[in-house]
Protein backbone atom coordinates (compact mmCIF):
# COMPACT_ATOMS: atom_id res chain seq x y z
CA UNK A 1 0.00 0.00 0.00
CA UNK A 2 2.82 2.35 0.89
CA UNK A 3 4.17 2.13 -2.66
CA UNK A 4 0.84 3.22 -4.11
CA UNK A 5 0.73 6.21 -1.81
CA UNK A 6 4.32 7.07 -2.67
CA UNK A 7 3.51 6.94 -6.39
CA UNK A 8 0.46 9.10 -5.91
CA UNK A 9 2.33 11.70 -3.85
CA UNK A 10 5.39 11.86 -6.12
CA UNK A 11 3.24 12.56 -9.18
CA UNK A 12 0.95 14.85 -7.22
CA UNK A 13 4.03 17.00 -6.58
CA UNK A 14 4.87 16.93 -10.29
CA UNK A 15 1.35 18.07 -11.15
CA UNK A 16 1.36 20.76 -8.49
CA UNK A 17 4.70 22.36 -9.35
CA UNK A 18 4.69 21.70 -13.09
CA UNK A 19 4.13 25.21 -14.36
CA UNK A 20 4.29 25.59 -18.10
CA UNK A 21 3.06 22.05 -18.80
CA UNK A 22 4.69 19.35 -20.92
CA UNK A 23 8.41 19.72 -21.23
CA UNK A 24 8.68 22.00 -18.21
CA UNK A 25 7.50 19.07 -16.10
CA UNK A 26 10.18 16.63 -17.24
CA UNK A 27 12.95 17.70 -14.82
CA UNK A 28 10.47 17.39 -11.94
CA UNK A 29 9.49 13.88 -13.03
CA UNK A 30 13.13 12.90 -13.35
CA UNK A 31 13.89 14.16 -9.86
CA UNK A 32 11.02 12.21 -8.30
CA UNK A 33 11.48 9.02 -10.29
CA UNK A 34 15.25 8.71 -10.63
CA UNK A 35 16.75 10.67 -7.74
CA UNK A 36 14.33 10.67 -4.82
CA UNK A 37 12.50 7.36 -5.16
CA UNK A 38 14.99 5.49 -7.35
CA UNK A 39 12.19 3.69 -9.18
CA UNK A 40 14.12 3.76 -12.47
CA UNK A 41 17.71 4.31 -13.44
CA UNK A 42 18.59 7.11 -15.84
CA UNK A 43 18.59 4.93 -18.93
CA UNK A 44 15.19 3.41 -18.15
CA UNK A 45 13.85 6.88 -17.51
CA UNK A 46 15.07 8.06 -20.92
CA UNK A 47 13.19 5.15 -22.51
CA UNK A 48 10.04 6.16 -20.68
CA UNK A 49 10.42 9.73 -21.93
CA UNK A 50 11.00 8.61 -25.50
CA UNK A 51 7.74 6.67 -25.41
CA UNK A 52 5.80 9.36 -23.54
CA UNK A 53 6.65 11.92 -26.20
CA UNK A 54 5.50 9.94 -29.19
CA UNK A 55 2.25 8.48 -27.83
CA UNK A 56 -1.02 10.44 -27.69
CA UNK A 57 -1.82 12.66 -24.73
CA UNK A 58 0.07 14.89 -22.27
CA UNK A 59 3.68 13.83 -21.65
CA UNK A 60 3.25 14.06 -17.89
CA UNK A 61 0.26 11.71 -17.92
CA UNK A 62 2.04 9.25 -20.20
CA UNK A 63 5.16 9.26 -18.04
CA UNK A 64 3.10 8.82 -14.86
CA UNK A 65 1.24 5.86 -16.34
CA UNK A 66 4.44 4.22 -17.55
CA UNK A 67 6.42 4.69 -14.33
CA UNK A 68 3.44 3.58 -12.24
CA UNK A 69 3.15 0.43 -14.29
CA UNK A 70 6.84 -0.37 -13.96
CA UNK A 71 6.76 0.09 -10.20
CA UNK A 72 3.44 -1.51 -9.27
CA UNK A 73 1.55 -2.76 -12.33
CA UNK A 74 -1.83 -1.51 -13.49
CA UNK A 75 -2.93 -0.30 -10.07
CA UNK A 76 0.36 1.56 -9.69
CA UNK A 77 -0.20 3.34 -12.98
CA UNK A 78 -3.71 4.32 -11.87
CA UNK A 79 -2.35 5.87 -8.67
CA UNK A 80 0.44 7.72 -10.47
CA UNK A 81 -1.89 9.04 -13.18
CA UNK A 82 -4.50 10.20 -10.68
CA UNK A 83 -1.70 11.85 -8.72
CA UNK A 84 -0.44 13.89 -11.66
CA UNK A 85 -3.95 14.99 -12.67
CA UNK A 86 -5.32 15.76 -9.20
CA UNK A 87 -3.66 19.18 -8.64
CA UNK A 88 -4.99 20.41 -12.02
CA UNK A 89 -8.41 19.11 -11.14
CA UNK A 90 -8.55 20.86 -7.76
CA UNK A 91 -7.01 24.15 -8.88
CA UNK A 92 -9.15 24.44 -12.02
CA UNK A 93 -12.38 23.58 -10.21
CA UNK A 94 -11.61 26.19 -7.58
CA UNK A 95 -10.83 28.89 -10.17
CA UNK A 96 -13.77 27.98 -12.40
CA UNK A 97 -16.10 28.21 -9.41
CA UNK A 98 -14.76 31.61 -8.35
CA UNK A 99 -14.92 33.00 -11.89
CA UNK A 100 -18.45 31.73 -12.41
CA UNK A 101 -19.58 33.22 -9.14
CA UNK A 102 -18.14 36.69 -9.60
CA UNK A 103 -18.15 37.18 -13.36
CA UNK A 104 -21.62 38.68 -13.56
CA UNK A 105 -21.28 40.72 -10.36
CA UNK A 106 -17.83 42.21 -10.68
CA UNK A 107 -17.09 44.05 -13.88
CA UNK A 108 -13.34 43.75 -13.32
CA UNK A 109 -13.49 40.02 -14.13
CA UNK A 110 -15.01 40.75 -17.53
CA UNK A 111 -12.41 43.44 -18.24
CA UNK A 112 -9.67 41.01 -17.30
CA UNK A 113 -10.82 38.41 -19.82
CA UNK A 114 -11.40 40.92 -22.58
CA UNK A 115 -7.85 42.18 -22.19
CA UNK A 116 -6.19 38.77 -22.29
CA UNK A 117 -7.88 37.31 -25.37
CA UNK A 118 -5.21 38.79 -27.68
CA UNK A 119 -2.56 37.21 -25.40
CA UNK A 120 -4.19 33.82 -25.94
CA UNK A 121 -4.07 34.25 -29.73
CA UNK A 122 -0.37 35.11 -29.39
CA UNK A 123 0.14 31.96 -27.29
CA UNK A 124 -1.52 29.73 -29.86
CA UNK A 125 0.44 31.35 -32.69
CA UNK A 126 3.69 30.94 -30.77
CA UNK A 127 2.96 27.22 -30.31
CA UNK A 128 2.30 26.90 -34.05
CA UNK A 129 5.47 28.81 -34.96
CA UNK A 130 7.61 26.65 -32.66
CA UNK A 131 6.20 23.44 -34.08
CA UNK A 132 6.53 24.72 -37.65
CA UNK A 133 10.10 25.86 -37.13
CA UNK A 134 11.17 22.49 -35.79
CA UNK A 135 9.21 20.26 -38.12
CA UNK A 136 9.19 21.81 -41.59
CA UNK A 137 12.73 20.74 -42.36
CA UNK A 138 12.48 19.38 -45.89
CA UNK A 139 10.36 18.80 -48.94
CA UNK A 140 8.45 15.86 -47.40
CA UNK A 141 7.39 17.89 -44.39
CA UNK A 142 6.51 20.87 -46.54
CA UNK A 143 4.34 18.62 -48.69
CA UNK A 144 2.47 17.29 -45.65
CA UNK A 145 1.85 20.84 -44.48
CA UNK A 146 0.68 21.95 -47.94
CA UNK A 147 -1.66 18.98 -48.32
CA UNK A 148 -3.08 19.61 -44.85
CA UNK A 149 -3.68 23.23 -45.74
CA UNK A 150 -5.45 22.29 -48.96
CA UNK A 151 -7.43 19.59 -47.16
CA UNK A 152 -8.83 21.76 -44.40
CA UNK A 153 -9.49 24.86 -46.51
CA UNK A 154 -10.72 23.43 -49.79
CA UNK A 155 -12.08 20.05 -48.81
CA UNK A 156 -13.13 21.03 -45.28
CA UNK A 157 -11.41 17.89 -44.04
CA UNK A 158 -11.91 16.82 -40.44
CA UNK A 159 -8.76 17.53 -38.33
CA UNK A 160 -8.93 14.04 -36.83
CA UNK A 161 -8.86 12.51 -40.31
CA UNK A 162 -5.98 14.82 -41.20
CA UNK A 163 -3.98 13.69 -38.17
CA UNK A 164 -4.74 10.06 -38.87
CA UNK A 165 -3.62 10.22 -42.49
CA UNK A 166 -0.48 12.23 -41.82
CA UNK A 167 0.48 9.70 -39.12
CA UNK A 168 -0.05 6.89 -41.62
CA UNK A 169 1.91 8.82 -44.21
CA UNK A 170 4.75 9.28 -41.71
CA UNK A 171 4.91 5.54 -41.05
CA UNK A 172 5.06 4.85 -44.79
CA UNK A 173 7.61 7.45 -45.92
CA UNK A 174 10.13 7.60 -43.07
CA UNK A 175 12.62 4.87 -42.52
CA UNK B 1 -34.67 13.52 -17.35
CA UNK B 2 -32.04 11.35 -15.73
CA UNK B 3 -31.54 9.49 -19.00
CA UNK B 4 -31.07 12.77 -20.89
CA UNK B 5 -28.47 13.90 -18.39
CA UNK B 6 -26.61 10.62 -18.57
CA UNK B 7 -26.57 10.58 -22.35
CA UNK B 8 -25.16 14.12 -22.29
CA UNK B 9 -22.32 13.01 -20.02
CA UNK B 10 -21.61 10.02 -22.22
CA UNK B 11 -21.53 12.26 -25.30
CA UNK B 12 -19.15 14.62 -23.54
CA UNK B 13 -16.96 11.73 -22.41
CA UNK B 14 -16.75 10.45 -25.99
CA UNK B 15 -15.81 13.89 -27.29
CA UNK B 16 -12.98 14.20 -24.78
CA UNK B 17 -11.89 10.64 -25.44
CA UNK B 18 -11.54 11.47 -29.14
CA UNK B 19 -9.54 14.59 -28.30
CA UNK B 20 -7.26 12.63 -25.97
CA UNK B 21 -6.70 9.88 -28.52
CA UNK B 22 -5.64 12.25 -31.30
CA UNK B 23 -3.62 14.77 -29.33
CA UNK B 24 -0.18 13.92 -30.67
CA UNK B 25 2.84 16.14 -30.18
CA UNK B 26 2.12 18.19 -27.09
CA UNK B 27 -0.64 20.16 -25.39
CA UNK B 28 -1.34 22.74 -28.06
CA UNK B 29 -2.15 20.07 -30.59
CA UNK B 30 -5.44 19.58 -28.79
CA UNK B 31 -6.62 23.14 -29.46
CA UNK B 32 -7.85 22.53 -33.03
CA UNK B 33 -9.53 19.30 -31.87
CA UNK B 34 -11.20 20.90 -28.89
CA UNK B 35 -12.36 23.80 -30.99
CA UNK B 36 -13.88 21.35 -33.44
CA UNK B 37 -15.66 19.25 -30.81
CA UNK B 38 -16.65 21.91 -28.28
CA UNK B 39 -17.24 25.03 -30.38
CA UNK B 40 -18.13 23.89 -33.88
CA UNK B 41 -19.71 20.46 -33.70
CA UNK B 42 -21.54 20.40 -30.38
CA UNK B 43 -21.77 24.17 -29.85
CA UNK B 44 -21.17 23.73 -26.14
CA UNK B 45 -18.93 26.81 -25.97
CA UNK B 46 -18.68 30.18 -27.68
CA UNK B 47 -15.33 31.11 -29.19
CA UNK B 48 -14.78 33.79 -26.55
CA UNK B 49 -15.45 31.30 -23.76
CA UNK B 50 -12.99 28.89 -25.33
CA UNK B 51 -10.29 31.58 -25.39
CA UNK B 52 -10.93 32.47 -21.74
CA UNK B 53 -10.66 28.83 -20.70
CA UNK B 54 -7.33 28.45 -22.52
CA UNK B 55 -6.06 31.55 -20.73
CA UNK B 56 -6.87 30.15 -17.28
CA UNK B 57 -5.58 26.69 -18.19
CA UNK B 58 -2.27 28.13 -19.35
CA UNK B 59 -1.73 30.12 -16.19
CA UNK B 60 -1.92 27.36 -13.60
CA UNK B 61 0.32 24.31 -13.07
CA UNK B 62 -0.32 20.98 -14.76
CA UNK B 63 -0.82 19.70 -18.29
CA UNK B 64 -2.72 22.22 -20.41
CA UNK B 65 -4.87 19.49 -21.98
CA UNK B 66 -6.04 18.33 -18.55
CA UNK B 67 -6.66 21.83 -17.25
CA UNK B 68 -8.69 22.75 -20.31
CA UNK B 69 -10.78 19.56 -20.21
CA UNK B 70 -11.56 19.85 -16.52
CA UNK B 71 -12.60 23.48 -16.96
CA UNK B 72 -14.84 22.75 -19.93
CA UNK B 73 -16.30 19.70 -18.18
CA UNK B 74 -17.13 21.77 -15.11
CA UNK B 75 -18.68 24.51 -17.20
CA UNK B 76 -20.88 22.05 -19.06
CA UNK B 77 -21.84 19.68 -16.26
CA UNK B 78 -20.55 20.79 -12.86
CA UNK B 79 -18.43 18.44 -10.78
CA UNK B 80 -19.74 15.32 -12.57
CA UNK B 81 -18.95 16.95 -15.90
CA UNK B 82 -15.40 17.70 -14.77
CA UNK B 83 -14.87 14.07 -13.74
CA UNK B 84 -16.21 12.71 -17.04
CA UNK B 85 -14.04 15.16 -18.99
CA UNK B 86 -10.93 14.27 -16.99
CA UNK B 87 -11.39 10.54 -17.51
CA UNK B 88 -12.25 10.99 -21.16
CA UNK B 89 -9.05 12.94 -21.81
CA UNK B 90 -6.74 10.73 -19.78
CA UNK B 91 -8.05 7.28 -20.70
CA UNK B 92 -6.66 7.07 -24.28
CA UNK B 93 -3.14 7.92 -23.03
CA UNK B 94 -3.52 5.57 -20.11
CA UNK B 95 -4.61 2.62 -22.25
CA UNK B 96 -2.00 3.26 -24.95
CA UNK B 97 0.82 3.40 -22.42
CA UNK B 98 -0.39 0.30 -20.57
CA UNK B 99 -0.51 -1.54 -23.87
CA UNK B 100 3.02 -0.48 -24.77
CA UNK B 101 4.38 -1.08 -21.27
CA UNK B 102 2.94 -4.59 -21.31
CA UNK B 103 4.37 -5.60 -24.68
CA UNK B 104 7.42 -3.42 -24.63
CA UNK B 105 10.83 -5.04 -25.09
CA UNK B 106 13.11 -2.32 -26.39
CA UNK B 107 12.95 1.25 -27.61
CA UNK B 108 13.33 0.29 -31.25
CA UNK B 109 9.78 -1.05 -31.09
CA UNK B 110 8.44 2.46 -30.80
CA UNK B 111 9.92 3.55 -34.12
CA UNK B 112 6.46 3.32 -35.65
CA UNK B 113 5.19 5.88 -33.19
CA UNK B 114 8.23 8.02 -33.96
CA UNK B 115 7.58 7.94 -37.69
CA UNK B 116 3.90 8.65 -37.19
CA UNK B 117 4.74 11.65 -35.04
CA UNK B 118 7.19 12.96 -37.64
CA UNK B 119 4.41 12.79 -40.20
CA UNK B 120 1.92 14.45 -37.88
CA UNK B 121 3.97 17.49 -36.83
CA UNK B 122 3.66 19.44 -40.12
CA UNK B 123 -0.10 18.81 -40.06
CA UNK B 124 -0.39 19.97 -36.48
CA UNK B 125 1.50 23.13 -37.42
CA UNK B 126 -1.17 23.96 -40.01
CA UNK B 127 -4.07 22.91 -37.76
CA UNK B 128 -2.93 25.09 -34.85
CA UNK B 129 -2.21 27.98 -37.19
CA UNK B 130 -5.68 27.75 -38.65
CA UNK B 131 -7.24 27.58 -35.16
CA UNK B 132 -5.39 30.78 -34.24
CA UNK B 133 -6.67 32.57 -37.34
CA UNK B 134 -10.25 31.45 -36.92
CA UNK B 135 -10.30 32.67 -33.31
CA UNK B 136 -8.58 35.87 -34.33
CA UNK B 137 -11.59 38.12 -34.89
CA UNK B 138 -13.10 37.26 -31.52
CA UNK B 139 -10.01 38.55 -29.75
CA UNK B 140 -8.62 41.34 -31.90
CA UNK B 141 -11.29 43.96 -32.20
CA UNK B 142 -9.69 47.34 -31.63
CA UNK B 143 -6.41 49.16 -31.65
CA UNK B 144 -5.56 48.26 -28.03
CA UNK B 145 -6.03 44.56 -28.61
CA UNK B 146 -3.60 44.67 -31.54
CA UNK B 147 -1.01 46.36 -29.34
CA UNK B 148 -1.46 43.67 -26.66
CA UNK B 149 -1.25 40.95 -29.31
CA UNK B 150 1.97 42.23 -30.90
CA UNK B 151 3.66 42.84 -27.55
CA UNK B 152 2.67 39.37 -26.31
CA UNK B 153 3.87 37.61 -29.43
CA UNK B 154 7.18 39.46 -29.29
CA UNK B 155 7.70 38.65 -25.59
CA UNK B 156 6.78 35.00 -26.11
CA UNK B 157 8.97 34.45 -29.15
CA UNK B 158 12.04 36.46 -28.26
CA UNK B 159 12.10 36.93 -24.51
CA UNK B 160 10.55 33.58 -23.56
CA UNK B 161 8.28 35.02 -20.89
CA UNK B 162 6.12 32.60 -18.90
CA UNK B 163 2.56 32.78 -20.30
CA UNK B 164 0.96 33.13 -16.86
CA UNK B 165 2.89 36.35 -16.24
CA UNK B 166 1.72 37.87 -19.53
CA UNK B 167 -1.88 36.96 -18.81
CA UNK B 168 -1.72 38.40 -15.30
CA UNK B 169 -0.04 41.66 -16.35
CA UNK B 170 -2.18 42.40 -19.40
CA UNK B 171 -5.29 41.27 -17.54
CA UNK B 172 -4.65 43.70 -14.68
CA UNK B 173 -3.92 46.54 -17.10
CA UNK B 174 -7.25 45.75 -18.74
CA UNK B 175 -9.03 45.83 -15.40
CA UNK B 176 -7.60 49.23 -14.43
CA UNK B 177 -8.36 50.68 -17.86
CA UNK B 178 -11.92 49.40 -17.74
CA UNK B 179 -12.60 50.66 -14.24
CA UNK B 180 -11.00 54.02 -14.98
CA UNK B 181 -13.19 54.47 -18.05
CA UNK B 182 -16.29 53.56 -16.06
CA UNK B 183 -15.43 56.13 -13.45
CA UNK B 184 -14.94 58.85 -16.06
CA UNK B 185 -18.27 57.93 -17.60
CA UNK B 186 -20.00 58.14 -14.23
CA UNK B 187 -18.52 61.56 -13.47
CA UNK B 188 -19.73 62.79 -16.83
CA UNK B 189 -23.24 61.68 -16.04
CA UNK B 190 -23.30 63.43 -12.63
Amino acid sequence: MIDYIKLFLAFFKVGLFGFGGGYAMLPLIQKEVVEINKWLDFKEFMDVLAISQVTPGPISVNAATFVGYKVKGVLGSAFATLGVAMPSFIIILFLAYIIKKYRSQIKAVEYFFQAIRPVVIALILQAAINIGRNSITGIKEFTIAAVTFAGIYFLKANPIAVIFFSALFGVLIYR
Amino acid sequence: MLGGRLSFFVKMFMAFFKIGAFTLGGGYAMIPLMKLEMVEKNKWLKEEEFLDIIAVSQSVPGAVAINTSVYIGYKLGGLTGAIFALFGTVLPSFLTILFIAYFYREVSEITYFNKALKGVYPSIFILILSAAFSLWKKALKDYQSYVIFIMSLFLLLFVNVYPGILILVFGLIGVFRGLYKDEKRMKKND
